[in-house]
């Protein structure tokens, strides 16, 4: 099984949930964070004066899937938000242990 | 200060914070009630001679009809300026950071409530009480609105003039927001209403030195010192004591680099800046046409229009000033831009052309944003530019006047003398002014350095650095003006905080 995650533009949420529930991909987990990679930072105006700020608002989507499935759903994300431009986000990937539905207690790939 | 025993017996619950400095109420409120019991035992104060009901003010006839008016139109136009609190808390907040919000807007309740009792005791005797010398009005021929005092009339112009007075002292909690002690506020609050405001607006507005003096009516052909609704006496005032108190307080961690550089720290919400702005233009126009006292002097209607002139032309300039500096329009700094064209009209709002008006507005309009970015160069952290926006467009408004009188409209009468600047050839006049501009500058600043200087040696000005970064509202109040949203510092960069 692998954990997909991947750090995306907001605007684009939306979109990729919808791509990813046409893959038959339901369960998948959001959080907003801040972050920043080549891009660094942006500037922004107060009071007629420009300063920097080094982290930007992005979001981060994680979701589990069969190994099968992976590069599925990579594909799936690079295809909603890759723009080519810089701040379109990234994409890990790496193998999960164990997955343990909590009302079942089933494991393994039944589970996800 | 240990009185945490005195107040709280062993039974009763104990705060779960400390009363760090806390003052003594009941020493303090027993003080208080021993001196109105002083003062009611002087035969005179308590027999009222005024007329308490307005049963002997009213006349069932036309004048009553007109004198009816008359009183709401002032009472409305007070309830307008009153309005003006909240545009000042919900700007000032909107300016501060999260951390800030809960104390700024103690502030600004703080003063109008604690301002209220000390004009009320004081400050309106000092203001409008019969004139001793030129110099102030008796200080007890009002007190506690008793005797002579306890009538429909008096009391009219007390509620009037108590919400400008309320208007000037809440100038001062914007520019020092972010790092003053919560009781320093509490005490300079009582010291503006009661005595720093009342004796310099005597001086302008209660028949005092500036406006009646036969120099100064001599100079100005006619009449004295003028300032319609308060460019100098409300704004002007406020402006300097800010910059006296921003200047011994010090600037905010955080907001200058090692080498001197000013560093930008935003606000929490333009939401609350704009719809304070907004709140105050709004009660502007209960400040400026109220201020002729009467629904019978119907420049009024002109009043509310070179207002708005004004305003619309100091927001215009400042959004394009800030355009062209920093590339795009800056939503703040053209909301000062609104307020300083308001404040440069205050003055003279009855007496120059709405052409005028607009000139004025557009000059306020540079006066506030270079005298922002001039201040914050010189190392003083005026976190909403109210000295700029108050004390120099103040200045500008008084200067305005002596300039763009046109000779239109007499002192709060249609009758002459007709007042008249400079630029219609009176240059008598604009001395007056220019009289006025040095004593307001002086006043202000001269006692407001006294009075912050004083409660630096004693009390001390400013919450200590570990409570400065953790914020006011928990070192100040212990609270939290949203608990529910995280504090995040850590999105500025490059700023060494």
């Amino acid at each position: 099984m692998k954990m997909v995650q991947a750090i995306i533009r907001h605007e684009k949420l939306g979109e990729v949930k919808k791509a990813l529930e046409t893959q038959g991909i339901l369960g998948l987990n959001v959080t907003e964070i801040q972050g920043r990679g080549r891009q660094k930072g942006q500037t922004r105006q107060w009071r007629g004066a420009v300063y920097d700020i080094d982290l930007l608002p992005k979001i981060k989507l994680e979701t589990v899937v069969d190994d099968a499935d992976a590069e599925k759903v990579i594909n799936t994300i690079l295809d909603v938000t890759s723009s080519g431009t810089i701040g379109d986000g990234k994409i890990f990937v790496w193998t999960v242990d164990e997955v343990i539905r909590v009302s079942s207690k089933e494991r393994g790939k039944n589970a996800i | 200060m240990d009185n945490t025993t005195d107040e709280y017996g062993d039974r009763s619950p104990r705060p779960t914070a400390p009363l760090k400095g806390g003052i003594n109420i009941r020493r303090t409120l027993a003080g208080l009630l021993a001196v109105i019991a002083l003062f009611t035992l002087i035969p005179g104060i308590v027999s009222a001679t005024g007329d308490p009901s307005g049963a002997s003010t009213y006349t069932p006839d036309l004048d009553g009809a007109v004198l009816s008016i008359d009183y709401v139109w002032v009472l409305v136009c007070a309830f307008l300026v009153f309005f003006m609190q909240a545009g000042f808390a919900l700007l000032e907040a909107g300016m501060c950071r999260v951390k800030n919000v809960a104390n700024v807007l103690m502030k600004n309740m703080v003063d109008f409530v604690l301002g209220t009792i000390a004009f009320f005791i004081l400050g309106y005797s000092l203001l409008m009480g019969p004139d001793i010398a030129g110099i102030i009005g008796d200080p007890t021929s009002a007190f506690m609105l008793m005797g002579d005092a306890y009538d429909v009339n008096t009391m009219l112009l007390w509620f009037f003039m108590l919400v400008f007075a309320a208007t000037a002292s809440t100038i001062v909690s914007g520019a020092i927001a972010e790092r003053p002690k919560f009781k320093v506020y509490v005490i300079y609050s009582v010291i503006v209403s009661a005595l720093i405001y009342p004796i310099y607006a005597h001086w302008v507005w209660g028949g005092g030195w500036l406006a009646t003096s036969t120099f100064m009516t001599d100079l100005g052909g006619g009449y004295g010192a003028l300032d319609f609704a308060g460019s100098g006496v409300v704004h002007a005032l406020g402006g300097f004591i800010a910059l006296a108190a921003c200047i011994l307080i010090g600037p905010r961690i955080g907001r200058y680099a090692k080498n001197g550089k000013p560093l930008p720290i935003p606000g929490h919400n333009l939401t609350l800046v704009v719809l304070g702005g907004f709140i105050l233009w709004f009660g502007w126009f209960g400040f400026n046409p109220g201020s002729t006292l009467s629904a019978q002097e119907l420049v009024i209607s002109r009043i509310a229009v070179t207002t708005t002139l004004a305003g619309a032309a100091g927001g215009i300039t400042a959004m394009f000033i800030t355009w062209r500096k920093a590339g795009k329009p800056d939503v703040s700094m053209t909301v000062n831009g609104v307020i300083a064209g308001l404040v440069g009209i205050t003055a003279g709002c009855a007496w120059v052309a709405p052409w005028a008006a607009m000139v004025i507005g557009i000059i306020a309009g540079f006066v506030v944003c270079y005298g922002i970015w001039f201040i914050e160069k010189k190392g003083v952290d005026d976190v909403v530019g109210a000295v700029s926006v108050h004390g120099l467009n103040g200045v500008w408004g008084l200067l305005a006047l002596g300039l763009f009188a046109d000779g239109t409209y007499g002192v709060y009468t249609t009758e002459g003398p007709l007042v008249t600047g400079l630029l219609y050839g009176n240059a008598g006049f604009f001395l007056v002014e220019v009289i006025n501009v040095a004593v307001v500058v002086l006043w202000a600043f001269g006692l407001g350095y006294l009075m912050f200087y004083l409660l630096k040696k004693t009390v001390g000005l400013r919450v200590s650095e570990i409570e400065e970064r953790e914020g006011l509202d928990i070192s100040e109040h212990n609270t939290i003006a949203y608990p529910e949203m995280v504090i995040k510092d850590f999105n500025m960069g490059g700023n060494n905080r």
